[in-house]
């Protein structure tokens, strides 16, 4: 089993608002990836953006931004 | 072989899009259905094609631009999507049988009302009559946006102008023209735009879509898996998995978004002109052919498309003596259109159509004239 750590987990209303806030996070090199929404979350979507929670910060850089969309943000061990 | 038949589909394609077809079949999993690399690959790919499209029509939500296999289900989802017991249409002579089946079949199950902007004798629709047939319950006005048969263009303009007056939404049937004429959606009015990917965008067939504006609501015409809400009974409300049920044409899709790539760095404008020189070429040329009868107008812009019958020649057997002597595609026959032919006169023996791409020579067009000049002597 590998090792859990903390992890800021977003989730989306649709798979096309997640794809979109990847491309906003890759123009902008904000870190992250696409992952499966845990099991534990009761998302929209089957993607969720998956990032350290270090960098929350970060993601003023994308507040604003016409046409982003996310359901919910939340912290966990992942 | 000579191909001259773009209006039915391009069988020319950019070879990127192949490519990028084989590359999908290769690599690319089912959008939406899952977080591997193979999966991500497909929703990116779907995601790319969605951004170029809403790009290339001036649309600025690419989340609604939904897909479809075709433009005949794209303007099935808008009208079946759209319409209610007792609604009232207004529809055009030069509306293809995907839009006409539909609003009779709605007519018959759902007492949807229909009328029809009628065309003259020479296929132009008399705009004067739009008032005439408003009606109370008039909801949605309908037209193609180029003639299949004459390649006459809409005015979008006044068309919409009246939908705005009178609180119409606005469905614009772009099968002949997306890819090949500009389309802006915001600066033109259109609410709805549905689109084939096979024509003048030059991808894949079984692709196509519709871009609904917001505000236009639609019921799904197919429910069932989106990969999203998975718990829920009801198809999502949120756009575009509201009318996209099912696993998308991820493939398909690739070959569009390359194809939609192509024509964005080729430019729209450029494929247009050129169309438009091959059209005027051909036009021209027929004037030395005796016993050419053209249908249509052939004053300002216009789509690639035209319809003619050569004196003594059935349009059947003429295509068939193209085809065979001088290996030249086109298509005769009634083209899906019926009552633009009735309009003209012709629904008795049809025409035979010409219809020509990105991809089409001046040669093309000078080997077509010969042959028919040879078949006119």
């Amino acid at each position: 089993m590998r090792a859990k750590r903390p992890t800021l987990v977003i989730t989306f209303p649709t798979t096309t608002a997640a794809l979109g806030w990847e491309k906003e996070c890759i123009e902008k090199g904000v870190p992250g990836r696409l992952i499966p929404v845990p099991v534990t979350i009761t998302a929209d979507c089957g993607l969720a953006w998956a990032m350290p929670p270090q960098e929350r910060g970060r993601l003023a850089e994308l507040e604003g931004l016409e046409g982003l969309a996310y359901s919910a943000l939340m912290e966990m061990d992942l | 072989m000579i191909y001259l038949n773009n209006a039915a589909t391009t069988l020319q394609k950019p070879p990127c899009v192949a490519r990028a077809v084989v590359e999908a079949m290769e690599g690319q999993g089912s959008c939406g259905r899952g977080g591997h690399t193979s999966e991500l690959s497909a929703a990116r790919t779907v995601f790319h094609t969605r951004q170029a499209l809403a790009r290339l029509f001036a649309f600025p939500h690419p989340e609604r631009v939904v897909f479809t296999a075709n433009a005949t289900q794209a303007l099935n989802t808008a009208l079946w999507g759209l319409l209610n017991p007792g609604d009232h249409v207004i529809a055009t002579d030069w509306d293809h049988n995907s839009v006409l089946r539909p609003l009779h079949a709605l007519a018959r199950e759902r007492g949807v009302k229909v009328d029809y902007l009628s065309a003259d004798r020479q296929g132009r629709l008399e705009y004067d009559r739009l008032e005439g047939l408003l009606l109370p319950s008039t909801k949605l006005l309908v037209g193609t946006h180029a003639s299949n048969l004459t390649g006459n263009l809409l005015d979008v303009e006044r068309m919409a102008a009246f939908a705005k007056q009178h609180g119409l939404i606005f469905l614009l049937d772009a099968a002949q023209t997306a890819g090949s004429t500009p389309i802006s959606m915001e600066t033109m009015g259109v609410h709805l735009l549905a689109f084939t990917g096979h024509k003048g965008l030059m991808g894949p067939q079984g692709t196509g879509g519709l871009c609904v504006a917001p505000g236009v609501e639609l019921r799904p015409l197919l429910s069932g898996g989106t990969g999203v809400r998975s718990f829920e009974e009801d198809q999502p409300a949120e756009y575009p998995e509201h009318l996209e049920a099912g696993t998308l044409n991820g493939h398909g899709l690739a070959g569009l978004g390359a194809a939609v790539d192509f024509i964005l760095e080729t430019g729209v404008e450029a494929i247009h002109a050129h169309e438009l020189a091959l059209t005027e070429r051909f036009v021209r040329g027929l004037r030395d052919i005796p016993g050419v009868t053209l249908y249509g107008h052939f004053s300002g812009d216009r789509a690639p498309v035209v319809a003619l019958n050569l004196e003594g020649w059935d349009p059947a057997s003429a295509a068939d003596e193209l085809s065979m002597q001088y290996d030249i595609a086109v298509r005769p026959g009634i083209h899906c259109a019926p009552r633009i032919h009735r309009a003209l006169g012709t629904q008795d023996t049809g025409c035979l159509r010409f219809s020509f791409g990105w991809y089409t020579t001046d040669e093309d067009i000078d080997a077509a004239l010969s042959a028919l000049k040879e078949m006119a002597q």
